[in-house]
C-alpha cells in the first residue's frame, strides 16, 4: 500500500509542510510521467498546478491521495486529507448527507455534516438524491464532505471544469470564503490560467514531469481580470503551456 | 484584438461564409473586397423558411384517459375477444371454452377444495425452488465478483453449466433423486441460479470503479465498501435477474409437474386433458398468467422501494 512511502507529515522535521516531494517519479511502462518532481507546499497555502493535458498533473494528485502507489521518490502528505474530483463522485443511492459523511466515524457526524452542507449553501438538501442535484449543487456536496474532515490538506482535480461559466465564478467565490475560513492547505490542479491566477497563492506549471514554473500570484484580492499585473502573469504562465500566439493575443 | 471586417464586404448570407482574416489590420483597409460566390447581385438569396415543428405545435392537451385505464385497456381487449370467439362460436366448446365454462370451472375445483390444494402445492415448489436458487446464485456471485479467484474458477464453471439447458437434467435428475418434490424444487433451484448469478455478478462489476475509489478516499474500509458502494450498486443487476428468474422458475414448474406428479397446477391441467376438460386446462392457463402477473408486479414493488434513488424520487 501508499503508506510505505506515503508516510505522515507531523511537521516537527524541517519546516511545517502539508505536501513535501522529493526526487517523485512515475513510469507508465515506457513513459516517464513524473520525472524526480519536487513540490513543497506550506500549511494554509493556496498552490495552483497548471499544465497540459497528460503533464502528468492528474497522476500526481493520484499519488498524493494514496490512489497509486507504484512510485519512487518521497512523498509526503498531510494525514487528514481530503479530495474532490473532477465529477462530484456522490454514491447516487445515498442521500446528500449521507454522501456528506460517509465513512466518518463518532456520535455526531450528522450534526458536522449538517453543518457542511449549510455551509456550501445547500441547508434543506440534506436528503436529496445526488440525480436531483445539479451540477453546482453536486459539486458543493463534493466540496462539503471534503470539507467536514476538516482537512488539513485539500486536493482538488480540475473541480469547476464541467460547470457553466456562471456557476463556476460562484463557486470560486464560495471556494475562497471556505478557504478563508478553515485555511487548510490547497492544491489545485486546473487547466484554466485565469482560475489559477484568480484563486491562488502560488502558480506551478508541469512540464514533461517537471515543474517547470513555479511563481507566487502577490496581486491583492479581489483580483481584477483587467490589472496589469494578472495580464502579464496570464501572458508569462500561458507561454510556459507552449500556447504563447494567444499569450501575446492577450497582452 | 481588432478585427476589421472590409466596409464593401457584403453582409453574412446563409449560403457562403465570407472568410476574414483575424490579422489586425492597422490602417482599416478592406480585407474581404471580393464578391462571394452564390450571392445575388443584391445580397444573400433570401432563404425558404419552413415551420419545424410541422404545424403540430399545438400545446400538449391534458390526456382524457388516465394512465392505469389505458393499461387495462390491453388485457380487456383479449378478454373481449375470447367472449368473441367462443360466443360467437367460431371455435367449439370442446376445444376452446368460454370465459364463462372457466369461471364454472374455478367455482366447481374451487369448492371442491382441489384448485387450493395443488395450487398451494405448486407455490410450496415454486417458492423452495426460488429461494434456494437465488441464495445459491447469490453467493456463487458474490464469490466470483469480490474476490479474483473466485472469479477463475466459479465464473467458468457457470458460464459452462449456462449453456446446458435445464430441462435437458431431468432425466439425470430422476436418476439422482428419483421423482418426489426434492426432484422437483432441484430442477426449479437450477434454473434460478443461473439468471440470478450472471445478472448480480455483472451488476458487481459494473460498479463505477470511481466511486469504489471515492469511498476508499473517504475512509470506507472493504465491508464499507462492500455496504456502501457494491452492494447498493449490483442491486439494480440482482432486480432483473430475480425478475427473470421468476419467469423461468414457472416455466420449469409447468415441466417439473407434468412427470410423475399427483398433484400440482400442472398436474390438473394434463388430468384435465385425460378428462377432455378444456374449460379446466383454460383455467390452468390463467391461473399462470396471473401468478406470472403477481411476481412481475412483487420485484416491481421492489424496484420501486429499493431503486428509488433512480428516479430522483424524495418522498420521506
Amino acid at each position: 500500500m501508499a503508506t510505505r512511502i506515503l508516510r505522515d507529515l507531523t511537521g516537527a522535521d524541517e519546516a511545517a509542510a502539508a505536501i513535501r516531494v522529493r526526487g517523485l517519479t512515475r513510469v507508465f511502462g515506457d513513459h516517464v510521467v513524473l520525472d524526480g518532481l519536487d513540490l513543497t507546499v506550506a500549511p494554509g497555502e493556496f498552490v495552483a498546478l497548471l499544465g497540459r493535458s497528460g503533464s502528468g498533473k492528474s497522476t500526481l494528485l493520484r499519488i498524493l491521495g494514496g490512489f497509486d502507489d507504484e512510485v519512487s521518490g518521497e512523498v509526503l502528505a498531510a494525514r487528514r486529507r481530503a479530495v474532490v474530483f473532477q465529477e462530484p463522485r456522490l454514491l447516487p443511492w445515498t442521500r446528500a448527507l449521507g454522501n456528506v459523511v460517509l465513512g466518518l466515524p463518532g456520535a455526531d457526524v450528522d450534526r458536522r455534516g449538517r453543518a457542511a452542507l449549510a455551509e456550501v449553501g445547500l441547508a434543506g438538501r440534506e436528503r436529496s438524491w445526488p440525480v436531483t442535484l445539479s451540477g453546482g449543487e453536486a459539486q458543493r456536496v463534493a466540496l462539503a464532505r471534503a470539507l467536514v474532515r476538516e482537512p488539513d490538506l485539500v486536493m482538488l482535480d480540475e473541480p469547476f471544469g464541467a460547470l457553466d461559466a456562471l456557476t463556476r465564478i460562484r463557486m470560486h467565490a464560495l471556494l475562497q470564503e471556505l478557504c478563508r475560513r478553515h485555511r487548510p492547505a490547497v492544491l489545485f490542479v486546473t487547466h484554466d490560467v485565469d482560475e489559477a491566477i484568480l484563486l491562488a497563492d502560488r502558480v506551478l506549471v508541469l512540464t514533461d514531469g517537471r515543474l517547470s514554473l513555479d511563481v507566487p500570484v502577490g496581486l491583492p484580492t479581489p483580483r481584477p481580470r483587467a490589472h496589469p499585473a494578472f495580464a502579464a502573469l496570464r501572458a508569462r504562465l500561458l507561454t510556459e503551456l507552449g500556447v504563447r500566439d494567444l499569450a501575446e493575443a492577450a497582452t | 484584438m481588432t478585427e476589421v471586417i472590409g466596409e464593401a464586404a457584403p453582409a453574412p448570407g446563409l449560403v457562403n461564409v465570407p472568410v476574414t482574416s483575424g490579422v489586425p489590420v492597422a490602417s482599416g483597409v478592406p480585407v474581404a473586397s471580393g464578391e462571394p460566390a452564390g450571392a445575388g447581385p443584391d445580397g444573400p438569396v433570401a432563404p425558404l423558411l419552413e415551420d419545424p415543428t410541422g404545424k403540430r405545435n399545438r400545446a400538449r392537451r391534458a390526456r382524457a384517459v388516465p394512465s392505469w385505464a389505458r393499461r387495462l385497456a390491453g388485457p380487456a381487449l383479449l378478454l373481449l375477444g375470447w367472449f368473441a370467439v367462443t360466443g360467437f362460436d367460431l371455435v367449439s366448446d370442446r376445444a376452446f371454452a368460454s370465459p364463462g365454462a372457466v369461471l364454472d370451472a374455478a367455482r366447481e375445483l374451487w369448492g371442491s377444495g382441489e384448485l387450493a390444494d395443488n395450487l398451494g402445492v405448486s407455490l410450496y415448489r415454486v417458492g423452495w425452488g426460488c429461494a434456494l436458487g437465488v441464495a445459491i446464485g447469490l453467493a456463487l456471485a458474490v464469490i466470483a465478483g469480490f474476490f479474483r479467484f473466485g472469479e477463475d474458477v466459479v465464473d467458468s464453471a457457470m458460464n459452462f453449466l449456462r449453456t446446458i439447458p435445464v430441462i435437458a437434467l431431468l432425466p439425470l435428475i430422476i436418476v439422482w433423486i428419483g421423482i418426489g418434490e426434492e426432484a422437483k424444487i432441484f430442477l426449479i433451484t437450477a434454473g434460478v441460479v443461473f439468471p440470478i448469478y450472471m445478472n448480480t455478478f455483472a451488476g458487481i462489476r459494473s460498479v463505477d470503479i470511481k466511486l469504489v475509489e471515492a469511498g476508499r478516499a473517504f475512509g470506507l474500509g472493504r465491508a464499507g465498501l462492500v455496504r456502501r458502494v457494491i452492494i447498493p450498486g449490483a442491486l439494480p443487476g440482482f432486480l432483473v435477474g430475480l425478475r427473470w428468474s421468476l419467469g423461468v422458475a414457472w416455466l420449469l414448474l409447468v415441466f417439473a409437474e407434468q412427470v410423475n406428479t399427483d398433484s400440482g397446477i400442472g398436474y390438473l391441467l394434463n388430468s384435465a386433458q385425460a378428462w377432455n376438460r378444456t374449460d379446466i386446462m383454460v383455467l390452468c392457463l390463467v391461473i399462470y398468467g396471473l401468478l406470472g402477473l403477481l411476481c412481475d408486479g412483487f420485484v416491481r414493488l421492489l424496484e420501486r422501494s429499493l431503486l428509488s434513488w433512480r428516479r430522483g424520487f424524495s418522498g420521506t
